[in-house]
């Protein structure tokens, strides 16, 4: 498990972040996995909003049966 | 808008549902029952061998039987690029998505489809299929997730090296990936432990065993326009997925979904619809195809195999400072069991400072694993909820008491990161506390075990229309397939928003041509999710009926309010108006500015968690090693329910799942890796006669993120029982019983080895 | 490969049909004649979902071959109503929820009929053995039984 920090107001702005500093793993993140913004599981979080000191959690995408 | 605190008239009650006229009187189409014109039969070839390269497949004397009209091999799929993709609710990749429906160069289990064949009639195609000649060079197979992992196990794919592993490993092995969870500090949590327990656990392969097979019917039309008729979790997912498959576009497959016969995960994805549709084009003919109950068992997607290990460290008070669990999974011939889901669930109640799982994703020669019921979930809790119970053991305190103890609250964050929300754990808690069930006292000679589970539940894309008639009924239309009855709860909804009676609403599962897109139907999310969407739809509908109604008295919108059903005057100061009931607005719609309708498409979020404790009473049988159920109680928070009788099904029919999964069903392979018990009579699922009265008992804690409050809830259910049972049988034995299933010669062994 | 002429009744009506000799009675009324409320769930009399009666008798419909049905009286899903006024067994299983999916509904309501036109009042128990041969996935068969129970009760005129 890797800590890091990131200046972005929405999740889409996070991922370009991930891009640029390693590249494909923004894109496999939105891909692959869903994401917790302050406790909320988002499978789909584009347009989410983070705000300062916003804690964000990626998790393996949950599905269902 | 939110209805939570508000009197409610028709959300709640438990009307007759509107497709069930239908069901009973066997008017209901399910997927096998529609014809077409001049429509071919179509089967498909399934390999014999758990694990061969195919060296040659000659079609020839196929072709020439009189009456076969196409015969397809993998030749006739494009051979797609690799894709990673979120596949019917689990991870998958979309090559291998196509290599399951069609195998190109190797085949991977028993079952595997390999060749199809369209001919007159059955009969005329089950002779076909005799005569293709495939020549196969048969290889070491592994069934076991153990064995599979093993160094010099037979390997399935020559690229698949061990994702999640710095660094990455240079030889393909079975282990697809590696995922781990931690918080805190394991070492420390466990040095700090008064009572360490540890054991490990064993599950089999179990099938969702749905008593409707697969089946579609498919027609490729000369122009390139596709019709398919068939059931599934999700047509719209039959249409990308097909899409995919074949190169086709979208807009030119329309799917129409008939009644589904049960899912519960499986057909969450596709084997038969890119098949059928590539004989029709070959055949220029509607091709018809049914999977035989063999073919179920040995071509579809039952749900992993896996081999767990959990250990607790806890204070002498009951406080548990550390939890690990090791949990492997198998995935079936390709990649993408649910250990994601798996690795999360286990400890997700329980509020512990210092965690560490892991989780492998393993292949072998079984059938690629589809969805089943909270998939992960119930095999990691099988092993939690035993390990949980043998630390209250250990630790001289009630089973009810220790989760207590260590239960989750609103905020509590969990080893995965997530901090939980809006949860009625605590609720469920208490109401089995207070339940009779809790105190009855038990008969000599039987044992009684308490197990508890959860699940995410999502949200997602639906998309629903509310179209008003001229008379003032009103029509629903969702995206959502209907597996439990929620066309009855979407009619609810609509009928309270609009204030008229459910009699007067009707509403159907729109095909893909005639409604937005919506996601499939699973991880409990329809009432949710397309609840939300009918609801708003409904609401937008009721303030057309306002301008409406402000129009023809000539007053302010504003002026104007809907109560029971009417559009009403706000107030003395606004006039003197009678109210203006719906079918009165409803007449004259076109006059006041033309049809009323709305749709709405939302992707759902802020789905709530699902939180349920099971009680089970057993007695076994020392002579026969038969469990039997003597009673049975499941409580769960269900937000709210509404309609409470399917929601009380949802959580009678997965509990007795779970017992079938606890007690009685599993695959059985030989040593040729085939499966010895593809069929009802020995793979065993309950029967009336094994099982008592279930009691569901429905905790509502409102999820505030819905507009009624409703949670999803028919996958809880499925994970609590098999602990709930091995606890009940070590209650009345003495004996833990931590391999799955529970079947008597296993109980009787155990019974044996105990002296 | 000729086919059979059968000559027989379903659900009160004289029918006849042709078939083939190794076509399964659950594939005649289904394929040929038409009535698709009996269901093929597993083909090897296991689960239940083709059920009929013949003669009165509960019968696997895939277990029989559809040239014995020469000469007998079937009964199928179809033929349990009465025009448009559902039977008590009908009635009763939507009134208490007890089909979801509703594939093996036309099983349990035929297998029902039987049980409760030879034992018109049964216990629990010997409830849950008749329809032992009928299997749900869906339900846990607890809203089944109580339905079945219930509409035991309509049919001995105690109870609406």
């Amino acid at each position: 498990m890797t800590e890091f920090e990131v200046e972005a107001t929405t999740f889409r702005r996070l991922i370009l972040e991930l891009d640029n500093r390693f590249p494909g793993l923004g894109t496999q993140v939105e891909e692959s996995m869903a994401v917790a913004i302050d406790g909320e599981i988002y499978q789909d979080a584009y347009g989410a909003k983070l705000l300062p000191g916003s804690e964000i959690v990626l998790i393996p995408k949950i599905g269902g049966g | 808008m939110n209805y939570i605190n508000s009197d409610l008239k028709v959300v709640g009650t438990r009307p007759i549902r509107p497709d069930g006229v239908d069901k009973v009187t066997g008017r209901a189409l399910f997927s096998a029952d529609t014809r077409a014109s001049g429509m071919l039969w179509g089967k498909i070839l399934r390999s014999p061998h758990a694990h061969a390269r195919i060296l040659s497949i000659d079609t020839s004397k196929a072709e020439a039987l009189k009456g076969v009209q196409a015969v397809i091999t993998s030749a006739d799929f494009p051979n797609i690029a690799s894709e990673e993709a979120f596949v019917g609710e689990g991870p998958m990749n979309f090559r291998d998505l196509s290599l399951n429906i069609m195998a190109r160069g190797k085949v991977l289990y028993e079952g595997h489809a390999l060749a199809a064949v369209a001919a007159t009639s059955p009969a005329i195609a089950e002779a076909a299929l005799a005569l293709i000649d495939v020549t196969y060079e048969v290889l070491p197979h592994v069934i076991d997730v153990d064995d599979a992992m093993k160094d010099g196990a037979p390997v399935l794919h020559d690229d698949m090296f061990t994702a999640g592993v710095n660094p990455k490993p240079t030889t393909p092995s079975n282990i697809a990936k590696v995922v781990t969870f931690k918080k805190g500090d394991i070492d420390a949590g466990f040095a700090e432990a008064e009572v360490i327990f540890e054991d490990s656990y064993t599950t089999k392969p179990v099938h969702q065993a749905y008593i409707e097979p697969h089946a579609c019917l498919a027609s490729y039309n000369p122009d390139g326009q596709v019709t398919i008729h068939a059931s599934s979790q999700g047509h719209f997912m039959i249409r990308a997925y097909t899409a995919k498959l074949l190169g086709l576009d979208m807009a030119n497959i329309r799917v129409n979904p008939a009644e589904i016969g049960g899912g519960f995960g499986g057909k969450t994805l596709i084997y038969l619809e890119p098949v059928a549709v590539a004989l029709s084009r070959k055949s220029g003919k509607p091709v018809k195809m049914q999977m035989s109950r063999e073919d179920v068992f040995r071509g579809s997607g039952p749900t992993s195999g896996a081999s767990v290990t959990v250990k607790l460290g806890a204070k002498k008070d009951g406080t548990i400072v550390a939890a690990q669990q090791v949990l492997k999974f198998q995935a079936g011939a390709f990649a993408g069991s649910p250990i994601g889901p798996g690795c999360m669930c286990g400890f997700a109640m329980y509020d512990i400072p210092n965690v560490d799982v892991l989780g492998y994703d393993v292949v072998s020669n079984r059938p690629k694993v589809a969805a089943y019921r909270a998939p992960g979930a119930p095999i990691s809790s099988f092993a939690v909820e035993c390990a949980v119970d043998d630390l209250a053991r250990k630790l001289g305190m009630d089973p009810l008491v220790l989760r207590e103890k260590n239960a989750v609250v609103n905020g509590s964050k969990t080893h995965y990161g997530v901090s939980h929300t809006n949860i009625g754990y605590k609720q469920v808690l208490d109401a089995t506390r207070a339940h009779p069930h809790w105190k009855a006292p038990l008969a000599e000679g039987h044992g009684r075990g308490l197990a508890v589970g959860f699940w995410f539940n999502i949200g997602g894309e639906s998309s629903a229309t509310v179209h008003i008639n001229e008379d003032g009924t009103v029509m629903v239309a969702t995206g959502s397939p209907d597996i439990g009855g929620s066309r009855a709860s979407m009619g609810m909804m609509t009928a309270e928003v609009l204030g008229i009676p459910v009699s007067k609403v009707r509403t159907i599962v729109a095909d893909t041509a005639s409604i937005g897109f919506t996601f499939l139907t699973g991880g409990s999310r329809v009432t949710f999710a397309t609840g939300m969407a009918v609801t708003q739809a409904a609401e937008k509908v009721v303030e057309q009926l306002k301008a409406r109604a402000a129009q023809t008295w000539d007053i302010p919108v504003d002026a104007v309010e809907w109560q029971d059903g009417k559009a009403v005057p706000a107030g003395t100061n606004a006039g003197a108006f009678e109210p203006l009931d719906l079918a009165a607005i409803a007449a004259k719609q076109g006059r006041t500015g033309g049809p009323i309708n709305a749709e709405v498409s939302v992707n759902a979020q802020g789905a709530g968690a699902g939180f349920g404790a099971h009680i089970c009473d057993v007695a076994v049988d020392k002579e026969t090693g038969k469990v039997e159920i003597v009673r049975y109680t499941a409580i769960q928070d269900v937000g709210k329910a509404i309609h409470p009788s399917y929601v009380e099904g949802q959580i009678q029919g997965g509990a007795v799942q779970g017992i079938g999964w606890a007690l009685s069903e599993e695959y059985i392979y030989n040593d040729k890796g085939q499966m010895d018990n593809p069929g009802f009579l020995d793979y065993r699922c309950p029967v009336a006669s094994d099982l008592p009265m279930i009691e569901a008992v429905l905790v509502e804690v409102p999820n505030p993120r819905h507009p009624f409050g409703a949670r999803g809830v028919g996958e809880v259910p499925i994970i609590p029982p098999m602990a709930a049972i091995s606890n009940a049988i070590k209650g009345a034995t003495g004996l833990r019983m931590p391999d799955l299933p529970m079947s008597p010669p296993k109980v009787r062994a155990a019974i044996d080895a105990a002296g | 490969m000729s086919k059979s002429h059968v000559t027989t009744t379903i659900n009160g009506e004289a029918a006849e049909f042709l078939c083939e000799t190794q076509q399964t009675m659950l594939d005649v009324l289904r394929d040929v004649v038409g009535l698709t409320g009996a269901k093929e769930g597993c083909a090897s009399g296991d689960c239940g979902a083709c059920s009929i009666l013949v003669d009165g008798t509960l019968v696997c419909s895939c277990l029989m071959l559809g040239v014995e049905a020469e000469g007998k009286s079937i009964t199928t899903i179809e033929g349990i109503a009465q025009g448009d006024q559902l039977h008590p067994i009908q009635q009763k299983f939507l009134e208490h929820a007890a089909l979801q999916c509703g594939f093996c509904t036309p099983g349990l309501i035929v297998a029902t009929k039987a049980l409760l036109d030879e034992n018109p009042n049964p216990t629990e128990t010997e409830a849950r053995y008749w329809l032992a041969g009928n299997l749900c996935r869906c339900t846990g068969y607890d809203k089944v039984i109580r339905a079945v129970m219930d509409a035991a009760a309509v049919m001995r005129g105690e109870t609406v």
